[in-house]
């Protein structure tokens, strides 16, 4: 770092200058409505008027359990979303993202792009399409399926209990795949060919060069992507709320936080939408990406060692 | 990006601004309706609009619809901005009854023609007391059962009137195989709720005594009249097509349409969707018991059309509800829209055979509302969203009839105390 | 050496490895083009059969281009996107450098302030918001939803750039001050060129939510003259019944312009090898 000449100058203007622009917008428009809204979680609506009811509605999430069993649902099926995001997609996206970037491959930009392009989609087309393929009346599955003898693999997973979370992570992890793929790409593009080379002369190539070369190099990458899967995962709703409608069905069985909190906030059907209690079930989100995310920026992003090229 | 076309970019927003509130300013007299019927679109824009517009040449109407996903959601944000329309859809029971609590609806008591509507017509869209309704009424809509008339003739099947008839249709109709029997799928859930158990419940839990009685804390869910039709949705499990857990409501519509499927529990909406069907049709109410019961149906009442408080089109916008009471907008309406029954208590005469079909029925069974509708969805945990949940649990095997009933009556103890 | 690195059995099995990849991510857009060309039964029908002379049917662009100005909506959507894609990549990329290159009291917090944003779905604050687009006369204008994408696209732009200007050689910037070079040029002339494939993954990031959202529009710029494609495509989805030709031929042309604004930005990720390479 270039700090000790920086620190000697007074008054570095140049750093209000950069952090301004971008400071005031996202401070107006988003963090004042946003804050805005999470207060109410510390309120409650009487007769038309906000009375300030500090924990309570708090303990109503935590202590009523016509509330927390909701909760915990939603967090557990919400570490599963997670959980098979982290097994599936990170490690996808490295694998692809390794293979596309040896040199002299050729159709490289063509596969980059195929695998980008689900994430590109909107969740209608998504949503229509997998509902489609894994429906059991018209049979695009089953018959894929009946050609290879596995038809007896196949069931209606996206309406039972035991498998439509799961069903519904894994077109998650289709979609998104891009999203790791194109960041370790990137990253591996910048490790310089000096680095490569100097690896090649001591004889480290193929798959060990990865492995001991090229993985350390983009570790602070493969952080990144955690992160956002994290960040991503925990906010998610769109997905499950256009394949499964807002009562994330069957039974609850795919019912994530983000499905619980737009339920809540802006009701559903015959249910009225409850601003307090959605802005507490929205302050827990926070709170839980919250804690995530100062762990990732204060105990692993510091200690991560950075390669400088 | 350089920077010519960043500064075009501004031009053509500042553009747009200044075009954006020069139509608004010019725009006096346009009502915009809010609504979530999409589906409605083409028939508001080249039937309804020009026939009031003919009539009221000063005033112009733009008809806005949203997805009905959002539709609650975006009401809400643009009636508490003050950016809403002037005529806004009201959805029936709390939703509006909120709306208009919060002030963003006003009464309609004082619009012409709101005598022509009856008690219960009105009560989706009155205060508790029934003394302030805040929209007027446009239409319900009627359960039943859409047949494969080809499929029954082929079958020798007859209409099934009582319970007992109807399982030995499906119990053919299954032995045959050609047809699914019951075109049903539980993945949506709503339509386990609404097509199924609010469906055939009526005539076990004798239709608005029922409901009534249950508002009164007079009978639970857990008592028979209301396990019972569990019982019997129970029963459809085995003769619903393969893999039902995963038919959304578009699939089970899309199946019927294609003549692959025997009987299809409808709303009376889904009439025009089956109209180019290559089959003939035809509808049955829900079985009775046994022969000489009376029958009961769902008539719901489903949508009506209130004005926005802070509408500054209040005069015209009034004119418009009036002329939505008139007998004239009920008849385009209902004609156009087979199977949006008009809430008017005059006759209309309606073309569509299969709309009349639905709606002879008002004269032969008595009518009733969805039993989770009025008062009882009002708390946490919802008994609508519950009933959904719970009949698709049903109709999927994993809770017994008893169990789901148990589950709703002690979610509806949990908060609602009858009678206080 | 080099025989290892192109070895022909070798890249034909990564071929293989990355052709089935491909086919799991095309044969499903595959899927939603062939049928947005076919009628409504033949959809649900037989969806795995390509359209044939008897199934084949515009009837869903015919729809399309019926309903309202697509062409202008199309424009619409553009004009959000890129707008945002600018001030998001701007502002980002100065931000990110400075909290990246200097070392400031509250660094590290403002560095997490800024990632707030990530945190919680800015739909939540949307009445506010609209609060402020109505305040200050911005409903149904362009710039309304450029400012909120812009707000929503900084917190990710800030984080995935810092990271990637964390490892931009010190020295290269230690002998640009030695020449002479003021902070700014030091950020547009070299780290700016430097960070290329991080900028364009970012630029694709940030598109993608912004071209597909319905939410804002809906709220913000439900005004015909402000109509984005996926606001204008909604319209097909009803409470009954959805015109499925309609929304697949919406959604199958509303996939090309991404496309090639993502075939743009991904020239860059090339561009950005060649340019590191030479440093």
């Amino acid at each position: 770092m270039s700090d000790v000449e920086t620190l000697r100058r007074p008054r570095r203007w140049h750093i209000a200058v950069f952090l301004a622009p971008a400071v005031l917008v996202y401070t107006a428009i988003m963090i004042v409505p946003l804050a805005d809204t999470l207060r109410l979680a510390l309120f409650r609506s009487t007769d038309n008027a906000q009375t300030f009811v500090g924990l309570d509605n708090f303990k109503v999430l935590f202590g009523d359990p016509r509330w927390s069993v909701s909760f915990w649902n939603a967090l557990k099926n919400n570490v599963i979303f997670f959980v098979i995001h982290m097994l599936i997609q990170n490690p996808v996206g490295i694998a692809l993202a390794a293979m596309l970037s040896v040199p002299k491959l050729r159709g490289t930009a063509f596969y980059r792009t195929s695998f980008f392009l689900p994430t590109m989609l909107s969740f209608v087309i998504v949503g229509f399409t997998w509902k489609l393929i894994l429906s059991p009346i018209w049979g695009v599955t089953p018959t894929l399926l009946g050609l290879v003898h596995l038809k007896w693999l196949f069931g209606p997973w996206l309406g039972q209990e035991t498998t439509a979370l799961i069903t519904l992570a894994l077109i998650s992890v289709w979609q998104y795949v891009g999203v790791p793929m194109m960041l370790i790409y990137a990253a591996l593009l910048s490790i310089p060919e000096e680095v490569i080379e100097a690896a090649e002369l001591d004889g480290v190539t193929g798959p060990s060069q990865f492995w001991k070369i090229k993985l350390p190099l983009i570790l602070p990458t493969v952080g990144i992507c955690s992160i956002l899967t994290f960040v991503g995962n925990f906010n998610a709703f769109d997905l499950i709320y256009s394949a499964q409608g807002a009562l994330a069905g069957p039974n609850f069985s795919a019912d994530i936080l983000g499905t619980f909190l737009y339920r809540t906030f802006f009701g559903f059907q015959l249910q009225l939408g409850d601003q307090n209690m959605g802005a507490t079930i929205a302050t827990m989100m926070f709170l839980i990406i919250l804690t995530g995310v100062a762990v990732y920026l204060f105990a692993i992003q510091r200690r991560m060692r950075r390669y400088q090229f | 990006m350089n920077k010519p076309t960043i500064r075009s970019l501004i031009y053509a927003s500042v553009a747009t601004a200044v075009l954006g509130l020069a139509t608004a300013a010019q725009a006096q007299t346009t009502l915009t309706i809010e609504s979530w019927r999409n589906d409605d679109l083409s028939i508001w824009n080249e039937k309804i609009i020009p026939a009031f517009e003919k009539a009221h040449p000063d005033i112009k109407v733009v008809f806005q619809p949203v997805a009905p996903t959002e539709y609650d959601a975006a009401l809400g944000a643009k009636l508490a901005a003050g950016t809403a329309g002037d005529i806004i859809a009201c959805r029936p029971f709390d939703k509006s009854l909120q709306l208009f609590q919060k002030g963003n609806l006003t009464s309609v008591n004082d619009i012409a023609g709101m005598d022509k509507f009856s008690a219960v017509a009105k009560a989706g869209w009155s205060t508790d007391d029934g003394k302030t309704t805040f929209c007027v009424p446009v239409a319900s809509v009627i359960h039943g059962f859409i047949y494969n008339k080809d499929a029954f003739d082929k079958l020798g099947i007859q209409v099934p009137q009582t319970e007992d008839e109807f399982f030995a249709a499906l119990d053919k109709i299954k032995a045959d195989g050609t047809y699914t029997a019951i075109d049903l799928g539980t993945k949506d859930m709503w339509e386990a709720a609404t097509m199924g158990y609010q469906n055939i419940g009526p005539n076990y839990w004798h239709g608005e005594d029922g409901r009534l009685a249950l508002i009164a804390g007079k009978s639970k869910l857990t008592d028979p009249e209301w396990v019972e039709p569990y019982k019997v949705l129970a029963k459809w499990a085995p003769y619903m097509g393969d893999g039902y857990k995963a038919q959304a409501y578009p699939d089970s519509q899309n199946l019927f349409s294609l003549g692959r499927a025997a009987i299809y529990p409808a709303g009376s909406w889904d009439i025009s969707q089956f109209k180019q069907a290559e089959f003939k049709q035809g509808a049955f109410p829900p079985p009775v018991k046994k022969v000489g019961d009376t029958c009961y149906i769902s008539d719901h009442v489903d949508i009506a059309l209130g004005m926005n408080a802070a509408s500054k089109n209040a005069e015209a916008a009034k004119t418009f509800l009036t002329w939505v009471a008139t007998p004239e907008f009920a008849s385009i309406y209902s004609n156009a829209l087979p199977g949006f029954f008009s809430l008017q208590s005059g006759a209309i005469d309606l073309q569509d055979p299969m709309a009349k079909e639905f709606v002879s029925w008002r004269g032969k069974c008595k009518s009733t509302i969805r039993s989770t509708y009025q008062i009882l969805s009002r708390g946490t945990p919802n008994l609508e969203n519950e009933t959904w949940v719970a009949s698709a649990n049903v109709l999927n095997g994993t809770a017994t009839p008893d169990e789901a009933a148990k589950k709703l009556q002690d979610g509806l103890d949990s908060w609602y105390k009858p009678g206080k | 050496m080099n025989r290892a690195r192109s070895s022909p059995l070798k890249s034909a099995l990564m071929h293989l490895a990355l052709g089935a990849y491909t086919l799991i991510c095309l044969a499903p857009v595959a899927l939603v083009i062939m049928n947005s060309v076919k009628s409504r039964n033949a959809i649900f029908g037989a969806p795995l059969m390509p359209p044939t002379p008897k199934t084949f049917d515009l009837v869903g662009y015919v729809t399309v281009i019926g309903q309202g100005d697509f062409l202008y909506y199309f424009l619409n959507s553009l004009i959000v996107t890129l707008g945002s894609i600018v001030f998001v990549l701007l502002f980002g990329a100065m931000a990110a450098f400075a909290l990246s290159e200097y070392r400031f009291r509250g660094n590290t917090l403002m560095g997490l302030y800024m990632a707030l944003g990530i945190m919680i779905p800015i739909r939540l604050g949307t009445i506010a918001i609209l609060n402020i687009m109505v305040a200050t006369r911005l409903v149904n204008t362009h710039l309304a939803l450029i400012l909120v994408y812009t707000a929503q696209g900084l917190p990710l732009a800030i984080f995935i750039l810092s990271e990637f200007m964390r490892q931009v050689s010190n020295d290269l910037k230690n002998a640009a001050r030695i020449d002479g070079l003021s902070e700014y040029a030091i950020f547009f002339k070299l780290v700016l060129p430097l960070i290329r494939p991080a900028i364009a993954t970012v630029a694709v990031f940030t598109m993608i939510p912004i071209w597909n959202d319905l939410w804002f529009p809906l709220i913000l710029a439900p005004g015909e003259a402000t109509k984005t494609v996926t606001l204008g495509a909604q319209v097909f989805i009803g409470q009954y019944v959805t015109n499925w030709n309609a929304v697949l031929a919406a959604l199958s042309l509303a996939i090309l312009p991404i496309l090639v604004l993502y075939l743009l930005f991904s020239r860059q990720l090339i561009r950005g090898l060649t340019a590191g390479a030479v440093k």
